[in-house]
This record gives C-alpha cells, structure tokens and sequence, in this order.
C-alpha cells in the first residue's frame, strides 16, 4: 500500500470537508477498497472514514424505508422492514460473500465495490482500460467466461460484482447524495453507468460527493419478489448470472413486474424490455421465455462466455414461474 | 481511545496502513489468528469485534479504535479449553489446523448471528423468528471459511455437537 492519511468523518457535512483534499477516498468497511489499496490499482492520499454516519434503516412518513449509508450489509438483510416488505433484498444480500464480509461492508460500499474481471486486478501484466485508461483491454480475446452480454462496448467488457444492486434496481431505489455542491437525489437505475469509452467512470457520483442514503419507496409488489444467484459453487462465488424479480398477477395475467440482472452487464441490469414485454400478458411459462428472449435479443457473447445467454433466459423464466405459483 | 483485545487495552498502531491482523501477529504476537490469503477469500483470519465475525486481513486496525477484539487466544487455553475447541478435537475438526482458529472463532459468530434470527442463503422463511441449525445452514454459514485439508465434516460434527439444539451431523 502507499502511505495515506486516515481519518473519521463525525457527521456527512465533515466528511465532505475531509475529502476536499487531492486524492482523498471515502472508506466503508474496506472490504474491496483495502484490498484493491494493497494491489495498488487504487491510491488514495487519504481516507475518509465513513463507518460512523447514519446506520439506521427506518421508515419514513410516505412508506419510503431509508436506509443509512454506513448500514452493514447484515444489518439491512436482517432488518425485519427489508425481510417483510422487500425480500428480494434479503435474498440479495445473504447471497452475496461470506457472512463475515457482510459484517463489514457497508451498504453504501456495496454500490461502489469494483469489477473483479481478473485483467482489472492484474495490475502488474494486463492492459485495462478501467485500471488505465487508453491501455486496452485484455478481456475481450482472453479468458472471459466471467464478463458481460449486454451494454459492453469496444472498451471494456467487465460485470458488476454486487448482489445487492440487482434488487436495489428491481426496487426503483433512490439514492440520497450530499457533496460540495449540495444535497441531491438520483433515481438508483441512474447511478451506474456503461463503460463506453470511458469505463474508468463507473457512476454519476461527482469529486467529492458521498452516499447518505439509500431510500426504498413503498412497493406493495415487492412482498411477492425473490433473487436467485447462478454461480460455480453453492456458495461464496460471485455470480455468473443472477435475476432480481417482483411479480403481481390477476386473474392468470401481469399485473405488474420488475426484473433486473446481475453478471451480465457494467450495472446491474433492469430488463425493461422483458418487462413491457409481460405487463397485461398471460403468467405463463411461454410469456415468460418469450420476454426474456425480448430483453437478450441484444446479447453479444464473447468467446467463452455465450451460456450466459441461455442461462439468463432460463433463470429469468424460473424465477417468474416461482412467483407465479407463490402469488396466486 | 484503545483498541481492546482480548481484554488488555492496544494502543491502535500509527501507520494506518496495518491491518488488524497484522497488528494481531506482528506487534501483539497473537499468532492464533492465522494469514491465509490476505485478501478476503479463505476466513483463516476471522476475529469477533465486538461479538460479530469480520476478516482481520481486510480491516485497517485504526478503524477499530474503541472496539473490543477476541481472537482464538482470548477463548481458552491449553488447560482450559473453550467447548467448541474441545468438540474440534474430539470430532477430528481439522488435519493442519491452520483454518482451526478461523473457523472456531467464525463458528461462535456464526451462532449468534442463527440466534438473533439473522436469515441466510438457505433460510426458506424470511419472516421466521426462529431458524434451526440445520446441517444446510449450518455449512452456508460458514461457507466463508476453507478448509484445504478437508476436514468439512469434523467441522460440522463439532459445532453440530456444541450448539446442541442443532440436529447432529450425519
């Protein structure tokens, strides 16, 4: 690691000061940024440390749940609030590392967790034009069973790795932001971007700008949504392809839908096209396959990593079929 | 502030670029908690801070100013040894035993995490206020922490065995 300065935010407003300096990084938990710190792919001059602002997780007056940005993962996903009214987020979270990790990592922190494609961690022998820009990509011709399907560009073909964030898509989260500019508000699905020729730039965060919160608006179709996590192992393995899902049916047709993915794109995925493609159609199998093949039909596989593609429309029927059955 | 292990008060180190199990190993020769891969992949280095399992290899030790740290060496001795580490031994919990304080101390996190009701990746009842130590929740939960020699079903046996309302491992 190279040397840093380190110090502890005592509420947002200080935080925002501290990090007013050349080179200065917000730190959660650390359970990505210290490791990527002693790979030196990040070097911050200082850190902030942020462990200690909001970790409280309430509802407010119009249904919104808020969730405060230093929450640890264990916390949300044991929250009887997210357990009852949003389980895919639950299921989101307990399917993601290992249960000490979640001890750790801060919701926040979760948003901003880096790709793991091996050639972005490969600081030493890789190009990579996230860890350094205009250098190439080493991904796309290498091994690459691992990267994206879907919004990857000529730049860069990494995933990105949260769990957490395909449900958060799902919800139409909004996160709550503060930053020397002042306080503002972003849809979640706004937050991450596509790397286009600039995957170095992985959110709309500006210098400087810090997660206050994460609110999760009133979603009565959300007591009908789970997550299901397809991976190499039964557990602690990131995913090769996730799907977060909510479902409402009436009288044997959509009423309502949401679906993202995870493990196929540079942000978690909202299948807008699958969903426009249920709301008002029968909830059956056919319809169900049908719309996932709407929402892949812009696939492009790499080399080693073209299952995805029929493994993402799989899932994405299997999980709408379970919601069915267990929303009638 | 002081950072507490193990009951004695650690003043927190002044580079803040030692981890906490650096600081564990090197300063305070805790050498129990053990360096596996130093990147948050394999759990040998599991500690409890404040009664809740975290990998010591991934936490600045500055972070845990005021925190209180128990490592393998705070939970029993060789003449006096913890139940769970007695039930490792007894079940053949391990052949290294380079996971061993990793996965005891994991373990102790991991049943008070089951007893507050905190739900996991095989938890079917979200809403349940009681989950049973299944050997399926069992295994997920400590799904964090390897074992290279293979002493998975030992492991089991012993934490099945210690936290008794479990049903016994097969």
């Amino acid at each position: 690691m190279t040397p840093f300065t380190y110090a502890r935010a005592a509420d947002p407003a200080d935080a925002i000061t501290r990090a007013g300096v050349q080179g200065a990084r917000y730190l959660g938990g650390g359970t990505n940024l210290v490791d990527l710190m002693r790979e030196t792919i990040e070097r911050p001059a200082a850190l902030v440390d942020v462990t200690g602002l909001s970790q409280a997780i309430e509802e407010q007056a119009d249904g919104t749940v808020l969730i405060g940005a230093a929450a640890r993962n264990t916390a949300i996903a044991e929250h009887p609030l997210i357990r009852t009214r949003y389980p895919v987020l639950t299921r989101s979270i307990v399917a993601g590392a290992s249960a000490q990790i979640r001890n750790m990592a801060t919701a926040a922190g979760n948003l901003l967790q880096r790709t793991r494609c091996v050639y972005f961690y490969d600081n030493e022998g890789s190009a990579c034009n996230k860890r350094a820009p205009g250098s190439g990509c080493d991904a796309i011709g290498g091994f690459n069973r691992n990267h994206a399907i879907l919004g990857a560009s000529d730049a860069c073909v990494a995933t990105h790795p949260s769990d957490m964030c395909v449900a958060l898509a799902v919800l139409d989260a909004v996160l709550h932001l503060d930053g020397p500019a002042g306080p503002r508000q972003v849809p979640f699905n706004d937050f991450h971007l596509l790397p286009g020729d600039t995957p170095q730039i992985e959110t709309v965060l500006q210098p400087g700008e810090l997660i206050v919160a994460i609110g999760l608006p009133a979603l009565p179709l959300a007591l009908n949504s789970t997550y299901r996590k397809v991976r190499d192992r039964a557990s602690y393995a990131f995913a090769l392809v996730s799907v977060a899902a909510a479902l409402e049916v009436e009288d044997g047709l959509v009423s309502g839908v949401r679906l993202a993915l995870g493990g196929v794109a540079h942000r978690p995925w909202r299948a807008r096209i699958a969903e426009a493609a249920l709301v008002g159609g029968p909830a059956n199998d056919a319809a169900f396959l049908a719309a996932a093949e709407a929402e892949l039909a812009a696939a492009r596989p790499l080399r080693d990593n073209g299952f995805k593609i029929e493994l993402a429309r799989r899932t994405i029927a299997a999980v709408l079929t379970d919601l069915a059955e267990n929303g009638q | 502030m002081s950072i507490t292990i193990n009951g004695q008060p650690v003043a927190p180190p002044d580079d803040p670029r030692v981890s906490l199990l650096d600081l564990l190993r090197e300063r305070e020769h805790l050498t129990g908690t053990k360096k596996g891969c130093n990147q948050g992949a394999c759990g040998a280095c599991t500690v409890l801070v404040d009664g809740e399992r975290v990998l010591s290899c991934l936490a600045l030790a500055v972070q845990y100013d005021g925190c209180s740290i128990t490592t393998v060496e705070g939970l029993g001795t060789p003449g006096n040894l913890h139940p769970l580490q007695h039930a490792f031994v007894e079940h053949d919990g391990f052949q290294c035993g380079y996971c061993t304080p990793g996965q005891i101390c994991s373990a102790l996190g991991m049943i008070s995490e089951l007893r507050r009701g905190v739900p996991s990746h095989v938890t079917v009842d979200l809403a349940a206020d009681e989950i049973a130590l299944t050997p399926d929740e069992l295994r997920e939960r400590m799904s964090g922490n390897l074992c290279r020699c293979g002493a998975y079903n030992g492991i089991v046996a012993a934490i099945s065995e210690t936290f008794a309302e479990a049903e016994p491992a097969e």
